[in-house]
């Protein structure tokens, strides 16, 4: 197992890339710490697969360089960095049996017959598949297609890392549950360092310890579940996580209060000058609705989600979402809604504003 | 709900019945009536019942023919499979070079039959063709006309010419089809080329070079027309292959019930290993499915 560092990484597909915009990749510097599991999270499109290509060698960044433990392996192939890699499609070799499969990366590297025939035993083991080894992989369902292909990628002892691309995209609903807490499981018993690609929240959020939100072939924000809910960096991650995503109003800031259309919001903390296009993000769960104070709103729409309300609204012309609890009563004069202070985020020209600290205090 | 038994819909079958029997079964039937009866002409019938069968089938003369047309269609097989998987695994997986492959593959399929064998027989020719005149040029004495194993020889080249294509083609949508994933997955398990081929390719390329098999054996086992136009079945008969000895039967020697009978069995053979194939693959389909 190893880290992984980032230097100065970026990537384009056209052969004379003339600005950011021709990069599927802007510039990124970043460390991944050994025995870490990381979910790569973002739209379709946004860069997070051309990353997870560049880490596994299957594609040569333009720029920059990638390093497993301070070894440089910019330029090494794929086989040489001994990673593993689990891919959207389960990918079997159907001819062969479970166990052939298995193993086939440590027979085609040489391993002695002893020395294979223990490692995969170990190894299905692992994924729960011993009565299965003398089955041909042909026929088998997609999520043990995907658990067979997981345990070739461990089943070498020296994997830097495993890498998953969107692993769970054709296994089906009450399966990805059991797959994912396996996965969580593997990683808690063995500690290889993960990295798992996908546009699915829930999925990055339950797998992973850090979350790399890319938006745009850009990383714009790292953190944990905690940290990309709290304080999002970037008004792309309050939108993309979260349901709804988070509420967004234009706003000027003086010191330690928000005026939005005139009308003042105060805030958690005092703030310096911001200069920009300048928002106050507040998400949906520290908004309430109610029939006093805060901002005026007109409520077009509730919906009953079951464990909670989602009430949407307009604000001066702005939609904004509000959650209710299940059993709290809507009436017909709550016009206004309240936002908890401590929550609002200050953002300018799409990036979080730090406050300054001490709560009104210059720092 | 209560079904009201109605046999009116069997009508609506009635125009496809009708069709059927003047296309296919009517025609057949004539060839029956040949091959259990006997003329002299004049439309006089004679009761033969399977004695033309019987005749062909101790035939010596058919036994010749069915072997060279076995031999034949085996040779063929044998280059023309791996070379075609072999031509598909060099062509060009994506851009302007696949295309243009694809249009020159496509080419020597769109010619017929016949201008094949033209063009087969003139290269051919020691005194005009390019083919011939090259090999007598390099002090071989090349005469299809004469010589057997000449004579088989142009009729491999010409078919492998004319149909090495069509399997290099199917190959080629068969390797199209494997997703990239299976390529990256292999490199990281460090499969070397041929596993890769071994592993992956052909168990995925199985399906279109069952039907490539099918096909060219088909074709190939009822070739008639370009060996026709080289070498007429000749020399004597060493390339008169089961079409060309049937043809010969019936219209050369109009002997049209041994020739009747002879074409009844073809025909049923050829019946035999279609359907063989068609099990094979529809098991192969259900075990991928599973």
């Amino acid at each position: 197992m190893a880290g992984i560092t980032l230097d100065n990484l970026a990537h384009s597909y056209v052969a004379q890339p003339r600005g950011p915009e021709d990069y599927a990749l802007q510039e990124l510097n970043h460390e991944w710490e050994d025995g870490a599991a990381y979910a790569l999270l973002g739209a379709s499109g946004c860069g997070k697969s051309t990353l997870l290509n560049i880490i596994s060698g299957l594609l040569q960044p333009s720029r920059g360089r990638i390093l497993f433990d301070g070894r440089d392996v910019t330029h090494l192939p794929t086989a040489e960095r001994n990673i593993a890699q689990v891919f959207q499609f389960p990918v079997v070799y159907d001819t062969m049996t479970v166990r052939d499969n298995l193993a086939f990366p440590l027979r085609n590297r040489g391993h002695d017959e002893a020395h294979v025939a223990a490692r995969v035993q170990e190894v299905a083991r692992m994924i729960g598949m011993q009565d299965m080894l003398g089955r041909k992989a042909r026929g088998l369902t997609a999520d043990a297609k995907q658990k067979i292909s997981l345990g070739r990628g461990m089943v070498r002892q020296d994997v830097n890392a495993l890498l998953f691309d969107e692993p769970l995209t054709v296994i089906d609903p009450h399966m990805k549950w059991e797959l994912r807490t396996q996965l969580k499981k593997l990683h808690h018993d063995f500690g290889h360092t993960m990295i798992y690609v996908t546009h699915d929240q829930t999925e990055a959020l339950t797998f992973a310890d850090k979350v790399v939100v890319m938006h745009e072939g850009r990383v714009v924000q790292i953190g944990t579940p905690q940290e990309l809910f709290e304080t999002p960096a970037h008004t792309f991650v309050g939108y993309f996580i979260g349901s709804p995503g988070m509420n967004l109003l234009p706003a000027e800031i003086t010191g330690d209060r928000a005026v939005v259309g005139g009308m003042p919001v105060p805030l958690g903390h005092a703030y310096g000058p911001v200069a920009g296009r300048v928002a106050i993000g507040i998400r949906p769960e520290f908004s309430r609705l109610s029939d006093e104070g805060g901002l005026p709103v007109i409520v077009r729409r509730i919906e009953d989600v079951g464990r909670h309300k989602i009430i949407r609204a307009d604000l001066l012309g702005h939609d904004i979402s509000m959650i209710a609890n299940e059993d709290e009563v809507i009436g017909p004069d709550m016009t206004r809604v309240v936002f908890d202070p401590a929550h609002i985020n200050v953002y300018a020209d799409d990036w979080r504003v730090a406050p300054r600290a001490h709560n009104g205090k210059a720092a | 709900m209560e079904k009201t038994p109605n046999q009116k819909a069997w009508f609506l079958v009635l125009p496809v019945l009708i069709l059927v029997a003047f296309s296919a079964v009517v025609p057949l039937m004539t060839v029956v009536n040949y091959a259990v009866q006997d003329s002299f002409g004049n439309n006089v019938f004679f009761w033969e019942g399977l004695g033309w069968f019987e005749q062909v089938l101790t035939s010596d003369r058919v036994h010749a023919a069915l072997g060279r047309q076995l031999a034949f269609s085996a040779i063929i097989l044998a280059i023309q499979i791996p070379l075609g998987v072999a031509i598909a695994l060099c062509m060009p997986k994506r851009g302007v070079w696949a295309s243009v492959c694809l249009v020159l593959m496509a080419l020597p399929l769109l010619i017929p039959w016949n201008v094949v064998g033209t063009i087969w027989q003139i290269l051919g020719r020691t005194d005009i063709g390019l083919v011939g005149h090259t090999l007598a040029g390099l002090g071989i004495d090349w005469n299809y006309a004469r010589n057997p194993v000449h004579a088989w020889i142009t009729v491999v080249v010409m078919d492998v010419w004319h149909w090495t294509s069509l399997v290099a083609l199917l190959a080629y949508a068969g390797l199209q089809s494997i997703p990239q994933a299976y390529y990256q997955a292999a490199r990281i398990d460090q499969a070397s080329r041929w596993k890769v081929f071994r592993y992956i390719e052909l168990p995925k390329m199985q399906g279109v070079l069952l039907i490539a098999i099918l096909l060219r054996f088909m074709d190939s086992f009822m070739i008639y027309t370009e060996p026709f136009v080289v070498t007429g079945g000749g020399p004597g008969s060493a390339t008169s292959f089961l079409s060309i000895d049937l043809v010969r039967m019936a219209l050369g020697q109009f002997d049209l019930g041994p020739a009747a009978a002879f074409s009844i069995m073809y025909f049923l053979v050829i019946l035999l290993v279609s359907w063989v194939f068609y099990t094979v693959m529809t098991n192969l389909d259900r075990a991928e499915g599973k």
